[in-house]
């Protein structure tokens, strides 16, 4: 391990971050470690954590997620309206939030597979669609979550909160899933270069299609969590916290290249910490929250940039300087005009390498 | 044998009569959206035939100027395979600009008018120089600039934006020529509107504009040719920023000085470009089909309105429309590239690949 990979960095920078914490809290008179801060920052990371696994997924398999600020807004009010302050309302109530979640994934899924719709549209047409659901039927804020619900969003194990528990064990599921099944697999060859995996025996629909609906189920994980913490659902809940955006931010951080095929979720956790005790240390020092914008945006720049440009000098030279055989013609590059995405993910990295 | 039927055929295609031409265009998705203004229209004249006065009608033009040219901005940016998310922070910028310096002295109107587009062509330098020079990817770099602009203005402004811009500088985006025999009258924003589309369409004639499309279809070979590829995305985004700009300058005419002024412009010019065919990604579409894109739009939102539809829904009809419109022009793409439509490309006669000598790999330092 001579070599520092994107997530190293993004650790590197975490770290620099938790010292800067210390200093400029501490120079305030408070304790960045104390076990109330902890937890604040780790409940920080649940919402965000969710939909940035998901967003992950949806990255790494060369597409984007931009609906899911309204699966939140529609998953919490599906839960708070089922559960109407019935405890044993709970289980279905999750389920049917889930579900909703996982068809507007795989609708999401199927129009980016099937029709070859860039994900940035079908994922935005898809928002704009859920959005004029839940602006023509809820005036605001409905359901009530009972009791036992809400206790999700407010108990925890010591400073930890059960919330960021239920996100870590879905990150761990994802993390295995990605690295060790079939699936996860196909979902990096897919994102790196969907004609080269179609080539090599891949349906390169399926991928795409269940990174889309586990998106949105995560997404409505994390609505799900916004309704037992504010005991009610709310049709802006989601585009109010700009999600999708800031989740997308948080996966470049985290490493994970926009064009697709490569990249690491415990990058993204790391990218997530980030944004969440950068958060702290500003609401801590009083920042005004407009200009917590600005230092937001720019550190989201400034952070990329540090590796955007060395990221790429660990790619290894395809032609030249080495002592392989020059490829053939007819070599794999002679798929490339047939899928338009394949295309694209190799002038990306042409450009950057 | 057969490459040279193929030559001939393409120069028979381009030298076929000019109708034909036009209606070969209007089958590729960049043409197929004036077919779909075309029908807008109609539909939208048959929901309310008053709409086809001169007058009216001129007057919707005038609405649609900022949202086209900020399309037309956004298409530099998209054709060249990057995208800009800061182009709504920029009008807001631009709108708060205008109604905090200027104020009810008409003198300050030029100073600040300048002030104003140096601003906008230094936000556009700022996220092509980023982009290109430190490699961030464009998405998250207007992504910053977006926040970070948002939030300065808004903080410069404790939140709620005031200031009420001298009057000449509203008659910009207000006023209009007045006492034109057929039309009443001819808005500025037409005006300007045609100014920026004849600009745009001149420039992607021009050595530029053809290496732009060159860079967004293939960056490296685009560098190969000896383009300087990242002075040529910076130019692109610091047009695009110059357009956000106008598109402000507009607005602040007609909707007043607000933070909410400009709100989601980005995406609103994102999908107008990609309803005009211009494909993400880079390197395919015409700049006039992207603000055929914007014009779109506009008259879907009229004939939505004119029907009755809930204002509620409108956000769906538009969601479905955008995915079915896009789905059917990629559809399009994929079939004319399946079936090899290009008579120069002959399936049965595949190019071989220049195969490398032993010099060429091995010589070279």
């Amino acid at each position: 391990m001579n070599r520092l990979t994107s997530t190293h960095i993004v650790y590197l920078v975490a770290l620099l971050t938790v010292v800067a914490g210390t200093v400029l809290v501490g120079s305030t008179g408070r304790n960045f470690f104390s076990a109330g801060n902890i937890s604040d920052i780790l409940t920080g990371t649940s919402i965000l954590g969710f939909i940035a696994i998901g967003q992950t997924l949806v990255i790494l398999v060369g597409s984007l997620d931009l609906s899911v600020p309204y699966v939140i807004s529609l998953s919490s009010l599906i839960g708070a309206g089922i559960m109407a302050d019935q405890a044993g309302n709970i289980l279905p109530a999750v389920l049917a939030a889930l579900l909703v979640s996982a068809l507007i994934g795989l609708a999401n899924g199927a129009v980016v597979a099937g029709l070859k719709v860039h994900g940035f549209i079908a994922t935005l047409g898809m928002g704009l669609i859920v959005s004029g659901y839940l602006g023509s039927t809820y005036q605001g804020s409905s359901g009530q979550a009972p009791l036992a619900f809400r206790l999700i969003g407010a108990t925890g194990l010591g400073p930890v909160p059960v919330s960021t528990l239920i996100m870590l064990a879905c990150a761990a599921v994802v993390l295995v899933m990605l690295n060790t099944t079939r699936l996860g697999h196909a979902m990096y060859a897919v994102g790196g270069d969907a004609s080269v995996a179609r080539m090599s025996g891949i349906r390169t629909t399926t991928p795409v299609i269940a990174a889309h609906v586990l998106c949105s189920v995560l997404a409505g994980l994390a609505g799900l969590l916004l309704a037992a913490r504010l005991g009610v659902g709310s049709p802006t809940i989601g585009s109010q916290g700009g999600y999708a955006l800031l989740s997308i931010a948080a996966v470049v951080l985290g490493g994970t290249l926009l064009a697709g095929g490569k990249g690491s979720l415990v990058g993204t956790l790391g990218g997530v910490l980030i944004f969440a005790m950068l958060d702290n240390i500003m609401s801590v020092l009083q920042i005004n929250p407009f200009l917590k914008d600005v230092v937001r945006g720019i550190v989201i720049v400034v952070a990329v940039a540090v590796y955007a440009r060395r990221r790429t000098v660990h790619r290894q030279a395809r032609f030249g300087r080495t002592s392989t055989p020059p490829p053939g013609p007819g070599d794999a590059r002679s798929g490339d005009d047939d899928g338009r995405s394949g295309r694209d993910a190799g002038t990306r990295d042409g450009v950057t390498a | 044998m057969s490459v040279a039927t193929g030559r001939s055929a393409v120069l028979e295609q381009n030298r076929s009569p000019r109708g034909e031409r036009v209606l070969r265009a209007l089958r590729t998705p960049s043409g197929a959206i004036f077919v779909l203004v075309a029908v807008l229209f109609v539909a939208v004249l048959a929901a309310n035939p008053s709409f086809g006065e001169p007058g009216s009608l001129i007057r919707f033009i005038g609405r649609t100027a900022p949202i086209a040219i900020a399309a037309i901005g956004q298409y530099f940016v998209i054709v060249s395979g990057e995208f800009d998310l800061s182009m709504g922070s920029v009008v807001t910028a631009q709108v708060i600009i205008a109604g905090n310096l200027i104020g009810q002295d008409e003198a300050r109107a030029l100073p600040v008018l300048a002030l104003m587009l140096v601003f906008g062509a230094f936000v556009g330098l700022v996220n092509g120089l980023v982009t290109t020079l430190l490699r961030v990817p464009s998405f998250i770099v207007t992504l910053g600039t977006m926040l970070a602009l948002l939030g300065l203005v808004l903080y410069w402004t404790g939140g709620a934006a005031t200031g009420n811009p001298a009057d000449s500088f509203r008659q910009i985006g207000r006023g209009g020529i007045r006492d034109v025999p057929v039309l009443e009258i001819i808005p500025y924003p037409v005006l300007i509107l045609a100014a920026v589309a004849a600009g745009a369409f001149w420039l992607m004639r021009r050595p530029y504009g053809r290496t732009l499309v060159a860079v967004g279809d293939n960056a490296q070979a685009a560098a190969l040719t000896g383009a300087p590829v990242w002075w040529i995305r910076t130019r692109a985004f610091m047009l695009s920023s110059l357009a956000a700009t106008v598109a402000g300058i507009i607005l602040v005419g007609y909707a007043g000085v607000h933070p909410s002024v400009g709100r989601g412009y980005e995406f609103t010019a994102i999908t107008a470009v990609v309803l005009g065919g211009v494909v993400l990604g880079g390197g395919r579409g015409w700049v006039l089909s992207a603000a055929a894109g914007a014009f779109a739009l506009e008259l879907l939102f009229t004939l939505l309105n004119f029907v009755g539809v809930q204002s509620t829904w409108r956000d769906s009809v538009q969601g479905a429309i955008i995915i079915l419109a896009v789905g059917a022009a990629a559809q399009n793409w994929q079939r004319r590239r399946r079936t090899a439509a290009s008579p120069t490309h002959d399936p049965n006669r595949p190019i071989e690949a220049p195969r490398p000598t032993p010099g060429t790999t091995e010589g070279g330092t």
